[in-house]
């Protein structure tokens, strides 16, 4: 069973979202990462790149597949987590500490279309 | 939707909780635990693989060896029997059939090729229509083998223990018939792994039996995500990445197991051509200076435009370091030139080094 941590929003390509003032912390869910298997690479944007809601930004690669990673909203990336680059396993320890990047918002209505955590649980459980 | 076989130890890694997944027209399992925890466990002890999907072969009668010479790149006039050849299958133009290891089985004029599963059907075919005008009978045998392969440094020590069997003899690329517990069972010392290791042929049912008993020894299950990382290191070639009938073996770096000192075999022209003409591209090996993982596909890159693309990349497990094979011009593929490899949107740099990630522990 998947955990899913309260007062975060979701996209359906289970990415997390938490949302401080103009500021979006983006992770990946524990969903995510189970299916993933043991991560061995995180392909991150840099600080300064333009990310696009519902655009490409980056990968999870296990030892067989890469996944891509989605955004969730647009914005401009203030900083990506660095303890990735030489741990990347810290996203399957801890799906929810283990954030990827920090984008500042340029459109906050785009939130609006995510999921909060009781329709992310309904989402998943659609999809079993 | 593909009709998928099922192997005879199906069940059984349905009830190891294994992965499953289609290859080769077969549901297989792909991993039971995780990829990396598999591949330490061959590299450092023993593991074992249902590889029951691929295909057995045989070819018998009296043109038997001069048939198998014809159709095969390696010399079988010069294999005893109980022992096993590699090669290659080709078309008259150079490409590539198949890969193959053939048998010399101990009853004279008899031949076992055993062939990748996916390629069955296509081989089976290519044999037959080829077989007009020689005397000799064809047949696909896949059906009625199941094929455990144990492989890892404390395989030979395992098989002696929990199967009671003594293999100690045999030398890689060896086999014998052995009867175990009244049963026949074909104990090749081979492997697609770089370590030592063995390859049991059997019926569906004595090869259950095999399974269960190295299951109750504890050996581990291996699916085919390890099997690929695995084969991978060891610098060893999977058809459909590495070989394909629009690659010739001189380019995938197997001239060794074509022998065109041989009179005549199919492809055996084209190949001379080839080789008189000069290679336009080479595999190579190419280590990453990042951890970003080179996947097949993948364009290689210098000077400004693509001069290759990746056939199978890893961040090795055993090594720590993202390398791939790829296919380059061939001026590109010296050992120590530069490179870059397109990763999604990046760029990362590379340097060509030798194809084989890993030294392979055969037993000699």
């Amino acid at each position: 069973m998947s955990k899913i941590a309260e007062g975060l929003l979701y996209s359906e390509s289970h990415e997390w979202v938490k949302v401080d003032g103009l500021i979006a912390t983006i992770g990946i869910s524990d969903f995510a990462q189970k299916s993933m298997g043991s991560i061995v690479y995180v392909d991150m944007p840099e600080e300064d790149d333009e990310v696009v809601k519902d655009e490409e930004f980056g990968a999870v690669e296990s030892v067989k597949a890469a996944s891509d990673l989605y955004a969730p909203v647009s914005g401009t990336v203030v900083e990506k987590n660095e303890a990735l680059d030489s741990e990347p396993g810290l996203l399957n320890q801890d799906a929810y500490g283990a954030w990827i990047i920090r984008v500042k918002m340029s459109d906050l209505s785009e939130t609006e279309s995510l999921m909060d955590a009781v329709a992310y649980k309904e989402f998943l459980d659609k999809q079993a | 939707m593909e009709n998928l076989k099922k192997t005879c130890l199906y069940d059984s890694h349905v009830s190891l909780g294994a992965q499953m997944s289609p290859f080769g027209g077969f549901m297989m399992p792909i991993q039971y635990s995780d990829i990396a925890s598999e591949h330490l466990a061959v590299r450092k002890s023993r593991g074992m693989f249902d590889v029951s999907h691929m295909g057995e072969i045989f070819i018998a009668g009296p043109d038997a060896e001069a048939f198998v010479n014809h159709v095969f790149t390696n010399d079988v006039t010069k294999l005893e029997a109980g022992h096993i050849q590699y090669g290659m299958m080709l078309y008259p133009e150079g490409g590539v059939v198949d890969d193959l290891l053939v048998y010399r089985m101990p009853e004279p004029g008899t031949w076992m090729l055993v062939v990748n599963a996916s390629n069955i059907a296509k081989d089976y075919e290519w044999i037959c229509r080829e077989a007009s005008g020689w005397n000799i009978e064809a047949s696909d045998e896949s059906e009625k083998f199941g094929q455990i392969a144990l492989q890892g440094p404390d395989a030979e020590k395992t098989v002696s223990e929990a199967l009671g069997m003594d293999l100690s003899d045999q030398v890689f690329y060896t086999f014998k018939e052995v009867s175990w517990n009244g049963e026949y069972v074909i104990a090749s010392r081979s492997g697609y792994t770089g370590e030592d290791g063995f390859e049991f042929y059997a019926s569906p049912e004595v090869t259950r039996k095999i399974w269960d008993v190295l299951l109750a020894a504890e050996v581990k299950p291996c699916g085919l995500g390890c099997r690929d990382t695995l084969r991978f290191e060891a610098g060893l070639p999977l058809y459909g990445h590495e070989l394909s009938e629009n690659i010739s073996p001189l380019e995938a770096g197997l001239g060794m197991f074509v022998k065109l000192d041989k009179p005549d075999f199919i492809g055996k022209k084209a190949v001379e051509e080839l080789k008189a003409a000069g290679l336009k591209r080479k595999l190579a090996g190419i280590e990453l200076s990042d951890r970003a993982i080179p996947r097949a596909g993948y364009p290689v890159e210098a000077d400004g435009r693509q001069i290759g693309e990746v056939t199978t990349g890893y961040h090795s497990i055993s090594t720590d370091r993202s390398v791939c094979l790829a296919f380059v011009e061939s001026p590109y593929s010296v050992l120590g030139t530069g490179v870059d490899i397109r990763i999604r949107k990046k760029v990362f740099h590379g340097t060509v080094c030798r194809k084989r990630f890993y030294e392979k522990k055969y037993k000699k």
